[in-house]
């Protein structure tokens, strides 16, 4: 945590100092079963409602129930909390918290030198050490001396708080979550209130169970007040973000109010059908709440019977959506070959994750680009959409939406775990800034062609069932150009190859110029897409305060590219392309523009540090320093 | 259904396009039927969508002037699903074949039977591969020489109905396609239906597998190798109306009549019965030992998945109002940064 000034203040009649700093990553970890994440998000909801800048990082194991105590089933929230506008959760943690010695062990390395660590000794039991593979307690002997270390026995003082509870035992202990989050409430001067509010509205029908940790809360806030653990407890201030109404808000959450956004924008009621599948199944639980807003969401039988429905609500005037996940985007291929045949729009939402096969379900990765551009039969390209942040989900929905609707095409919307179950503040749009995205079907019976086109867009008319006068076929075997009957004839087959290739090349027309954050030439341009836009954004904005000169550009439409970007990337000497994934946009760049860029790639199931960028930047421009 | 009540003549639902079965095929005598059947549903024809996936029968849509959809192998039931979810007021009919909806398909079949989706599934059933040209197919007999199994096909066939009847089918229905008043009037039983009708129809393919069904459609069989299920009649059938069906323990036999037992011996059909015992039993009927039962196996009144899907929908909406975006946006923790930077609850 960066200290800027220390400040004396006497807080009360304790003599404890307070220090105001910019910036301090959190991490809880624990068992799956020991509410980690919503502990952290506890503390991410008080301090945004104390103008912090946020970024959170959840990272939980993808079985629901992992053996307690071992080390896969560890879940951790990371949340990184400042006075200024920060880009991603913090590269290391200043304060961890470890339930249970597996939470140590897979944490401590991250945590800082001299960094503040919580451990419940309750947990250090030999069994536990065993399950995590320590032969010896580490809170035992030197091994921690690097970390100012916290011994609490959480367990047990949650326990002596509820002694009077009506609570069972086992409910009692599970309290203890609240015990760590009253600390580092203390720790860091925020506020309770917003938190009771929440555990009493949440718990509402169980009035004993909020109590409960209201209580322990409490009794970890006193057990720093009263113990003087801490020698110094800490304030982050408001950050200066710009004026407006915010929330904080994850990113399938602020995709799927996208969705219905575009849906109320467009005039079109939105129809989900979508198979369960990690990271991308909250959108499907977001929705399926919305009912009221006219959405219809459909649980299909499966990635197949989902992507099929919603091209079926599509053909009868409904804006189809599906929501899947890579492996899921693989089954859906066929069909997103019948939707670009038979010209309708539709939405297909990948949250990508580790892959290949199963791969990482709740891991974070930007593998699936190049299946997103190829992966289906024969000439099928379809625009491609891709968020960079949790609030940009919603902007990037809408766009996706847009595009479909204009272009009477299927787009691919990506976003990724990190995106998906990662937060941030948000700055709410007006509703009129919203784009229009009202849409009309075609009535017009005279001279009625269903492969007609709109000139500017090479959309053909959205002729939907119903419409007296437009009946029509339509269907995956190759159209007659105009007529849309079935031809097998060679010279039309080449004709409308080509004009679907132009119709999505088309939408490059009706996309912004990308735009370059820095000088528009010079020597280095960090060329980015998707969630790694904190992790380049950070690393670029650090190069420059030591005094390096580089550019920086996030692109949102993956294809087709923006109009400029062969201009943008002859505009530098060197081109970095961070990836999670082998090189997969720098494969594409070198493909279309013959652009020999760097490609920079991580595919661990984790998202970038802005450390990695910004020493690959100082490398690259040949910098001292290099650390 | 339409308050107007246009007068539509076969003609209108003939589309412009040239019909491109085999000659002979048994697919035109249920294009006929369907195109007879349509203009007596009281309809004007914009609102008939069929939907079919691949395969022989599944080039139907395109010889059908009304709206029509051809999509991909197998998937024809989930389209039609979310096209009925989005659009109740249609009428959605999906022709599919033995391949495309036993096979590929299989899923989607049985999960559009169980949600009770109001569509109506027309399977043709021609016991083999037609347009892949000739290969097996999951309802040809065991034992069939075909390409792909040039030694005897060794799995164990589909019974459509059964299958049909196993998955909560709240219509099931079979036909013959030379049957053709028989075949109309099921097809109108179909249409009035509110949840999923599903009807198997055997169907000839005279390149592939001709005279498949020819041991129950010959002229001089058919009376005795068909039974015909009536609603409330006893299963009587044969030329001389002489046979019957009782129960004999816990199975199904024939029986002669006379010499004291009487049609009122034999089962009487009830095809609304709630429990699909009976229906499933009449489903495993085969021959040679037994005559082919054609007509309405199972026909019972359970609320249609998409009327379901509408209600909840509307029902929301009637207790928390039509959702504003606004709404949407300015909902949860909220907070405000003014100009100056300050910081308060919004």
């Amino acid at each position: 945590m960066s200290s800027e000034t220390s400040d004396s203040t006497v807080e009360e009649k304790r003599s404890i100092a307070t220090e105001r700093v910019d910036d301090v990553v959190i991490r809880f970890a624990g068992d799956s079963g020991d509410g980690m994440q919503l502990t952290g998000g506890q503390l991410t909801n008080t301090s945004a409602l104390l103008g912090n800048d946020l970024a959170t990082l959840p990272d939980f194991p993808a079985e629901i129930r992992a053996p307690a105590g071992t080390l896969p089933g560890v879940s951790a929230f990371q949340v990184r909390i400042a006075n200024y506008d920060i880009h991603t959760p913090g590269d290391a943690p200043d304060v961890l918290v470890a339930m249970n010695p597996a939470a140590l062990k897979k944490s401590i390395e991250d945590l800082k030198t001299n960094g503040i660590l919580i451990v419940n000794t309750d947990e250090f039991n030999d069994r536990n050490l065993k399950k995590a593979g320590y032969e010896t307690n580490p809170l035992d002997g030197s091994g921690l001396d690097a970390y100012r270390v916290y011994p609490v026995a959480l367990s047990t003082m949650t326990r002596r708080t509820l002694e009077d509870s009506p609570l069972d035992f086992k409910s009692r202990d599970r309290c203890r979550n609240f015990f760590a989050l009253g600390m580092i409430y203390w720790l860091y001067s925020r506020p309770m209130e917003n938190t009771i509010e929440w555990l009493e509205s949440k718990f509402a029908k169980k009035p004993d169970v909020a109590e409960a940790n209201i209580s322990v809360m409490k009794a970890g806030l006193n057990y720093c007040d009263i113990t003087q653990a801490f020698q110094v407890r800490y304030e982050v201030d408001a950050a200066h973000l710009p004026e407006g109404t915010y929330r904080n808000v994850m990113g399938n959450a602020a995709l799927s109010i996208g969705l219905v956004a575009a849906s109320r924008r467009s005039g079109l009621p939105l129809f989900l059908g979508s198979y369960p599948i990690t990271p991308a199944s909250d959108i499907l639980h977001d929705l399926s709440r919305f009912k009221h807003f006219g959405v219809t969401t459909f649980q299909a039988e499966d990635e197949i019977a989902a992507v099929c429905s919603a091209i079926g609500a599509a053909y009868g005037g409904a804006l189809g959506v599906t929501t899947t996940s890579g492996p899921g985007l693989a089954l859906k291929g066929e069909a997103l070959g019948l939707a670009a045949m038979v010209e309708l729009p539709l939405i297909v939402v990948n949250v990508q994750r580790g892959g290949p096969s199963t791969g990482l379900p709740t891991k974070t990765e930007q593998a699936d680009l190049l299946q997103s551009m190829f992966g289906r039969n024969g000439e099928c390209p379809v625009p491609i959409v891709a968020a960079a942040s949790p609030a940009d989900a919603f902007d990037s929905a809408m766009e996706a939406v847009r595009i479909a609707v204009r272009h009477m095409v299927p787009v691919i919307l990506l976003s990724d775990g990190y995106i998906a179950n990662g937060s941030e503040p948000w700055l709410l749009p007006e509703i009129e800034d919203l784009p229009d995205l009202r849409t009309d079907f075609h009535t017009d019976a005279e001279d009625f062609q269903p492969y007609s086109r709109d000139p500017q867009t090479l959309a053909r008319p959205w002729a939907i069932p119903g419409t007296p006068g437009l009946e029509h076929r339509v269907g995956g075997l190759e159209k007659e150009d105009l007529s849309g009957n079935v031809s097998y004839d060679a010279k039309n087959h080449e004709k409308m190859v080509r004009l679907r290739a132009a119709k999505v090349a088309s939408v490059a027309d009706f996309v912004p110029s990308l735009e370059i954050d820095g000088a528009k030439t010079g020597d280095l341009l960090v060329l980015g897409w998707g969630s790694t836009l904190g992790a380049i954004t950070g690393a670029v904005n650090v190069a420059r305060q030591e005094g390096l000169e580089v550019s920086r550009a996030h692109l949102r439409h993956l294809n087709p590219f923006p109009r400029n970007l062969g201009e943008v990337l002859g505009s530098f000497k060197q081109v970095l392309v961070p990836e999670m994934n082998m090189g997969q946009l720098a494969f594409l760049l070198r493909a279309e523009f013959l652009v020999d860029v760097e490609s920079m790639t991580k595919v661990q199931g984790k998202p970038f540090f802005r450390s990695e960028i910004l020493t690959k930047i100082k490398e690259m421009l040949g910098a001292d320093n290099v650390n | 259904m339409s308050t107007e009540t246009p007068t539509l003549t076969k003609k209108d639902f003939q589309s412009d396009q040239e019909v491109r079965w085999c000659p002979g095929c048994g697919d035109y005598a249920i294009l006929s039927a369907l195109q007879t059947v349509m203009p007596q549903l009281g309809l004007p024809k914009e609102k008939f969508v069929v939907i079919s996936g691949i395969g022989c029968s599944s080039r139907l849509p395109y010889y059908i002037d009304s709206y029509g959809f051809h999509s991909i192998h197998g998937r024809a039931p989930a389209l039609a699903t979310g096209l009925k979810l989005a659009r109740p007021d249609l009428q959605v009919w999906v022709a599919t074949g033995d391949g495309d909806a036993m096979s590929i398909g299989g899923n989607h079949l049985i999960q559009v039977l169980r949600r009770n989706v109001g569509v109506k599934i027309l399977l043709f059933n021609n016991r083999i591969y037609g347009l892949t040209k000739g290969q097996y197919s999951p309802t040809s007999e065991v034992g069939k020489r075909t390409k792909s199994t040039p030694y005897g096909s060794l799995d164990t066939p589909f019974n459509p109905l059964s299958l049909a009847i196993g998955s909560g089918a709240t219509f099931v229905a079979r036909s013959v396609d030379i049957y053709q008043k028989h075949l109309r009037e099921t097809l109108l039983r179909a249409a009035e239906h509110q949840g999923t009708a599903f009807i198997e129809i055997y169907q000839n393919c005279n390149i592939f597998n001709d005279h498949a069904f020819t041991y129950m459609t010959e002229k001089g069989v058919r009376q005795d190798q068909t039974l015909y299920l009536e609603h409330g009649k006893p299963l009587v059938f044969g030329k001389e109306k002489d046979r019957g069906i009782r129960f004999s323990g816990t199975e199904l036999e024939v029986v002669q009549l006379g010499e004291g037992v009487t049609p009122e011996d034999c089962l009487t059909w009830d095809e609304a019965a709630e429990n699909p015992t009976l229906a499933f039993m009449m489903a495993q009927m085969l021959p040679p030992d037994m005559p082919t039962p054609i007509g309405v196996l199972r026909s019972v009144d359970h609320p249609a998945y998409d009327r379901q899907v509408v209600e909840q929908i509307e029902s929301e909406v009637e207790a928390h109002g039509h959702g504003k975006i606004e709404d949407l946006l300015y909902s949860g923790e909220l907070w405000k940064v003014a100009s100056d930077g300050t910081v308060s609850d919004a």
